[in-house]
């Protein structure tokens, strides 16, 4: 065997490792964090750990509750917020937007994916909270009667409101940057078959070009959601962080990422505290993964149906 | 008018509006950060460690936090690239085919791309724990490599994969070997790509704070050995922040805009890079 074929197979069999090791690790990170959550387990069943309000680590009280529904209370709404202004932005620069929006949109997009989520944070205390604060007691005021926006005492800004806000503009660049290329990958010929038809361009686009790029399209929005629903540092600046169950966008919340990375000091000194959260970590990630499969099904059977 | 007309005109200025409230909130964001930033701004930031009562008002600068960033980036970045290489090596035709191993492997990039960062942090914590490591250079290192993985193999994989064909097998046609294929040809052709893929990569990564918060810890002195703990700029922020004292404060906005000045720096020149590079791409 020559030098060169030598070679070949040592830099095979390294390659190989290596991505058995990619392949490896998302099953490690599940396991580890899975058998480091199994003293919390033993000691308190998963139904309480879900329902229970209670939470005081160092009597051994886990309620999970408040941090659950504080985490999907802002995930919703800013997903709310973001999905219809993403899609439609998304639209209008792949299918309406002159020559040179288009070419600058993109680049521009690009580089703003990449703005640290700190900073994001930063700015929803500099410029939305305040907002927030300002506007909040009227709307509680005049809109008090439908349910989740009735502001009950003193609005200070730091809010379910204002987390959602900041999440849903950082989250824009990944699901409009996505979109865009789904919406791009619509063969021409399709557009101007309709438009031969005397559709309108909307229609066009609406009866064909986000019927073909359905899947793709909802994708995207779940790249978002994933991203969203695990944000820590933009949330945990904005949001409150008081451990109760929310009942208006008012009303501040403490959703489990921010609850994770704000334990860090204490979580060794008490039994089990960490134990608990990083049960709570492998939620995050089960649920994560759990609508990425969900997307990648998805996508697999509106394909089929469109073909 | 008919209904499809004003339909028509309905949406188009529905997509309009939400395209300058995106973009504008974006750019709000930029252009707040950069000037506040840069008010608070001063020499003394960027060239001294933090002094004796600096988080109550006194006298210093961040640049332990700089360093340590940097540091936490860059190192991070190398063992991510180190480990997505031979991955995306791998994954291209000419290892392992169109076969399992490669669907398998995307399949688990995707996956790993969505899992929050945070989680990263709580994994690489249970690693530190096990190996009793307290909070470090190292494990801090290991979090971000975790987080900019999947983002710097999945860059990587996607240039790759436009590798043309014919290429390679002109490289095979004259008696070269995959090995030879993948470092002369494939990286070759790709090394714009790559240094996008990299460059990508050590933006979240630096950006990153969730992954770290559990792992690197922070201090004020430099860091020495892997083992140190390291400050870092996001925490600078987080921290300086979370002072009642309007000058710590807007020390704070300063180090937001050190890092996203830093963050967009990479940006840029990912661009640059590309540019530069593409004239050793065969076309």
């Amino acid at each position: 065997m020559s030098v060169r074929n030598a070679r070949d197979s040592a830099a095979y069999v390294l390659m190989f490792c290596a991505t058995v090791l990619c392949i490896l690790l998302p099953v490690a990170l599940a396991v580890s964090l899975f058998v480091r959550s199994i003293p919390v387990l033993e000691r308190v069943p998963v139904t309480t750990l879900l329902t229970s309000s209670d939470w005081a680590p160092s009597k051994g009280q886990f309620g999970f509750l408040p941090y659950v529904v504080g985490s999907v209370w802002v995930t919703v709404l800013a997903m709310v917020l973001a999905t219809p202004l993403c899609l439609l932005t998304a639209v209008y620069i792949s299918e309406y937007a002159p020559d040179m929006v288009r070419t600058l949109f993109k680049p521009v997009v690009d580089v703003l994916a990449g703005i640290p989520s700190v900073v994001y944070g930063l700015w929803g205390i500099i410029a939305i909270v305040p907002i927030v604060a300002a506007v909040g007691p009227h709307v509680g005021k005049y809109l008090g009667f439908v349910p989740g926006l009735s502001a009950t005492g003193f609005v200070n800004g730091d809010c379910i409101l204002s987390g959602a806000v900041v999440l849903a503009i950082m989250v824009a660049p990944v699901i409009i940057s996505v979109a865009i290329e789904v919406l791009d990958t619509v063969p021409i010929e399709l557009r101007e078959a309709a438009l031969s038809l005397g559709a309108t361009r909307w229609q066009a686009v609406k009866h064909v070009v986000v019927r073909k790029s359905a899947g793709g399209l909802a994708a995207a929005v779940v790249l978002g959601f994933a991203r969203v629903f695990g944000e820590t540092m933009a949330v945990l600046m904005v949001v409150g962080n008081v451990p109760q169950v929310p009942r208006s966008v008012f009303d501040a919340a403490y959703p489990l990422p921010a609850l994770i990375a704000n334990s860090y000091g204490e979580m060794m000194s008490i039994p089990l505290y960490d134990s608990a959260l990083l049960m709570a970590a492998l939620w995050l990630m089960a649920i994560v993964v759990t609508f990425h499969l969900g997307a990648r099904v998805l996508v697999w059977l509106l394909r089929r149906r469109v073909e | 008018m008919t209904g499809r007309r004003i339909e028509e005109s309905f949406f188009r200025v529905l997509m309009i509006t939400s395209t300058i409230l995106i973009a504008g909130g974006l750019c709000w964001i930029v252009a707040v950060i950069l000037w506040r930033g840069a008010r608070s701004l001063n020499l003394a930031m960027v060239t001294q460690l933090p002094k004796g009562g600096y988080y109550i008002g006194g006298e210093g600068g961040i640049l332990n936090a700089i360093v340590g960033s940097l540091l936490l980036g860059f190192l991070s970045t190398v063992v991510a690239g180190a480990i997505a290489l031979p991955v995306c090596f791998m994954i291209q035709g000419d290892y392992a085919g169109k076969g399992r191993v490669a669907a398998l492997a995307r399949l688990s990039l995707d996956v790993m791309w969505g899992v929050p960062s945070i989680v990263y942090g709580a994994f690489a914590y249970t690693v530190m724990v096990y190996v009793s490591l307290g909070a470090s250079l190292l494990a801090g290192i290991v979090a971000l490599t975790l987080v900019q993985l999947p983002i710097v193999a999945r860059a990587i994989d996607e240039v790759m994969q436009t590798v043309p064909r014919e290429l390679k097998e002109a490289a095979y046609a004259i008696g070269a070997t995959r090995f030879d294929v993948a470092t002369k040809v494939i990286s070759r052709q790709c090394l714009p790509g790559i240094f996008a893929g990299l460059l990508l990569g050590f933006g979240r990564g630096i950006g990153d704070a969730a992954s770290i918060i559990l792992t690197a810890g922070y201090t004020d002195s430099l860091p020495h050995r892997l083992t140190d703990p390291v400050g870092s700029l996001p925490l600078a922020v987080f921290f300086q922040l979370g002072s009642p004292d309007p000058e710590v404060q807007a020390r704070a906005y300063a180090a937001a805009f050190i890092l996203l000045v830093i963050v967009l720096l990479a940006s840029i020149a990912t661009q640059l890079f590309t540019r530069r590079f593409s004239r050793h791409v065969v076309r």
